[in-house]
């Protein structure tokens, strides 16, 4: 496609941006919102965060609505198809990378996206947690790509 | 603001969509970046960067909306380690799975939600306030 680079990238760019700016002002970046809200203990106190709900929620309908206008068209703009994950199968690594994912989460309070958002202050802080979770993607590389090859 | 937030962050999985027809999680475009292919970097590498230009945006403005976690030294580079090695195994975070997975109304992701939001609740639970 030769009309793909430039137009393509400010697409993926505007994506990104939208992105970064909704995580900040959602308060995803602020660590004590979200363990606020997982916190459901708080909710017999009183003390109950439910921003969380909100983002998701807001962030949900959004995605259903918008996803189904998209898939009305053919194709996406810049590709030859839309490329949806096609498996289903509820399997170990799904479930096992999810349980071991929401400790971390629970533990922090930051989930990849703010984590990679909170970076625009630089901190000791904020890039100890950045480095240890790339880290551990590229751990996660190596053990899907250990499973593949057995 | 969260919810606000949240729409505009629905945006932008449209526009993923819209633009590459992908799913917009966040773990999955960041961890490609860590083995790059030939041909399947540069627009990982401009997401990320329209990232972090859209957080300092809002960010200027709202200061506050950037905090520190409440752990530190070992339990932060814990926390990121689990979180980094949990949601490329999983196949997904809050964003692939959560936001875009649960919009496709997708069972795998319905199924990650449950567990990821029941481990840190339980996790929360433990470091707030004991066994």
């Amino acid at each position: 496609m030769a009309s793909k680079p430039i137009f393509y990238l400010v697409g993926i760019g505007t994506s990104g941006f939208l992105f970064g700016a909704g995580l900040v002002l959602s308060g995803m970046t602020q660590p004590s919102k979200v363990l606020g809200f997982l916190d459901i203990a708080a909710m017999t106190t009183g003390t109950w965060d439910p921003t969380l709900a909100f983002v998701l929620g807001g962030a949900v309908v959004t995605t259903f609505i918008g996803y189904r206008l998209v898939w009305r068209c053919k194709r996406p703009i810049f590709a030859t198809s839309f490329q949806l994950p096609k498996v289903t199968a509820l399997d170990m690594p799904l479930l096992g990378g999810a349980a071991l994912f929401g400790i971390g989460w629970g533990l922090a309070g930051y989930c990849p996206g703010p984590a990679l958002a909170s970076l625009v202050n630089p901190t000791l802080h904020t890039l100890a947690f950045t480095a240890a979770m790339i880290g551990g993607m590229a751990s996660g590389k190596l053990f899907n790509n250990r499973k593949k090859k057995s | 603001m969260g919810l606000a937030g949240g729409v505009l962050i629905g945006l932008a999985a449209v526009t993923m969509m819209l633009v590459a027809g992908r799913i917009a999680g966040i773990s999955g475009i960041a961890s490609g970046l860590l083995m790059p292919m030939r041909g399947d970097t540069l627009w990982r590498g401009v997401f990320v960067a329209g990232l972090l230009l859209g957080a300092v945006l809002i960010a200027v403005p709202l200061p506050h909306h950037l905090e520190a976690s409440p752990v530190q030294g070992f339990w932060l580079a814990a926390a990121g380690l689990l979180v980094g090695f949990g949601s490329t195994v999983g196949n997904g975070c809050t964003s692939g799975h959560g936001v875009c997975g649960l919009a496709r109304l997708s069972g795998r992701s319905f199924a990650a939600v449950i567990v990821f939001m029941a481990t840190a609740m339980v996790t929360v639970w433990v470091v707030r306030h004991g066994f």
